[in-house]
C-alpha cells in the first residue's frame, strides 16, 4: 500500500500514461484532451460564429466522459491514494522559487501565489490565470493538439508534425519559465 | 458499458497524473529549468512504451475491440501552425503549469480557481476558431 500512497516513480508513470493511449486506441478512439475544448465551444453554440465549430458534438461525448473520469480520478488520488508527501523537487528549484516569492514550493500541487482563492482577489493572479488559459486554448488548437495528442500519441506514432509541435511547446515553455516568469514574480 | 469504459480510463488517467506529480506546477517549472529528470523520464518512457505498443499493433498482433487494425490519425503536414501554435501553447503551459488534461484533474483535486483557466482555455479555442481562416497554417 505504501507504494501506492507515495508518489509514483517516472518509470512506472510513463508506461501507465502510454497505457491510457493504448486503451483509447483499443476502444477505437484517440488520446487527445484538448479536443474537448472545441467540443465544449460547439455545445454552447459556437457554430453560429465559425464553421470550425460545426460538427456533430455528440460523436465526441466519449471524450467528455474521459474528462469527467479525469476529474474523479484527481479527487480519488488526493483523497484516498495520498499520504500528503511533499513533491521531491531539486533543492536548487526550491531556493530559486523561494527567492521569487513562492513560499511553499512542492507542498501543494499548484502555488497558492497563483491559485488560492484569497489571491484571486488581486487582479494580477486573475490576469495570469486568464492569460495562461487563453494561450493554452488558442495554441493547442492552432497546433492541432496538446501534450496528449502531440507529445504522447504523435511522437509514439513517429509523426513529424508532432515533433515540430513539441519543439514549439518547448520553445514557448523555456521562454516563459526562464525569461517571463522572473519578470512577473 | 459504453460510457463506463471511458469513465474508467479517465479515472485511471487522473490518478496516474496526480501520483506521477505530472500535474504539479512545480514539476513543470523544474522541467523547463532542466533541474530534474523526473518529467523527462515520464514523457520519455511514455513515448518509448507507446512506440513499442504501436509497432506491435502495426504487425497485427493487437487489434481494436471491434477486431479492426489499430490506427492513429495522421496529422496534416505543415510547419508554421505547429511551431507557432506549439510555442503559444508552451507559453501558457509553463505559466499555468497545466495542459488540457491536468486542468481537469487539478479541478478534481480541489483547485477551484482552475475553473477560470478552463473557461479561458475554452475562450482561447473559440478565438482560434474565429481567426482560423486568417492565420498562416
Amino acid at each position: 500500500m505504501e507504494y501506492i500512497l507515495n508518489p509514483w516513480p517516472w518509470y512506472i508513470s510513463g508506461p501507465l500514461i502510454a497505457l491510457v493511449m493504448a486503451l483509447l486506441l483499443y476502444f477505437g478512439k484517440t488520446f487527445g484532451m484538448s479536443s474537448n475544448l472545441r467540443t465544449m465551444c460547439t455545445m454552447v453554440g459556437a457554430g453560429k460564429f465559425a464553421d470550425f465549430f460545426n460538427f456533430r458534438w455528440k460523436d465526441h461525448v466519449w471524450n467528455l466522459i474521459v474528462v469527467l473520469g479525469a476529474i474523479i480520478g484527481g479527487f480519488i488520488a488526493v483523497q484516498l491514494l495520498s499520504n500528503n508527501s511533499v513533491t521531491n523537487l531539486n533543492p536548487t528549484t526550491v531556493t530559486e522559487l523561494q527567492n521569487m516569492g513562492f513560499n511553499n514550493p512542492g507542498q501543494t500541487l499548484v502555488p497558492n501565489e497563483m491559485y488560492s482563492l484569497e489571491i484571486l482577489a488581486s487582479p494580477k493572479a486573475l490576469i495570469l490565470l486568464v492569460v495562461g488559459g487563453l494561450l493554452v486554448g488558442f495554441g493547442t488548437r492552432y497546433a492541432g493538439g496538446c501534450t496528449s495528442g502531440h507529445a504522447i500519441t504523435g511522437l509514439s506514432s513517429l509523426q513529424k508534425p508532432s515533433l515540430i509541435a513539441v519543439i514549439g511547446f518547448f520553445i514557448g515553455g523555456l521562454i516563459m519559465t526562464n525569461f517571463i516568469l522572473p519578470l512577473i514574480f | 458499458m459504453k460510457v463506463l469504459k471511458f469513465l474508467i480510463v479517465g479515472i485511471f488517467f487522473g490518478i496516474v497524473l496526480v501520483k506521477s506529480e505530472a500535474v504539479s506546477w512545480y514539476r513543470i517549472y523544474e522541467m523547463f529549468r532542466f533541474q530534474s529528470f523526473h518529467m523527462y523520464g515520464i514523457i520519455g518512457t511514455a513515448i518509448a512504451s507507446g512506440i513499442i505498443f504501436l509497432q506491435i499493433s502495426k504487425k497485427g498482433y493487437i487489434k481494436s475491440i471491434k477486431g479492426t487494425n489499430i490506427v492513429v490519425p495522421k496529422k496534416e503536414n505543415g510547419l508554421i501552425r505547429y511551431i507557432l501554435g506549439g510555442t503559444i501553447f508552451g507559453l501558457g503551459w509553463a505559466l499555468i503549469g497545466a495542459c488540457p488534461g491536468p486542468m481537469y484533474i487539478l479541478l478534481g483535486t480541489g483547485v477551484w480557481s482552475m475553473l477560470i483557466v478552463i473557461a479561458a482555455a475554452i475562450l482561447g479555442t473559440f478565438i482560434y476558431g474565429l481567426l482560423k481562416s486568417k492565420l498562416p497554417h
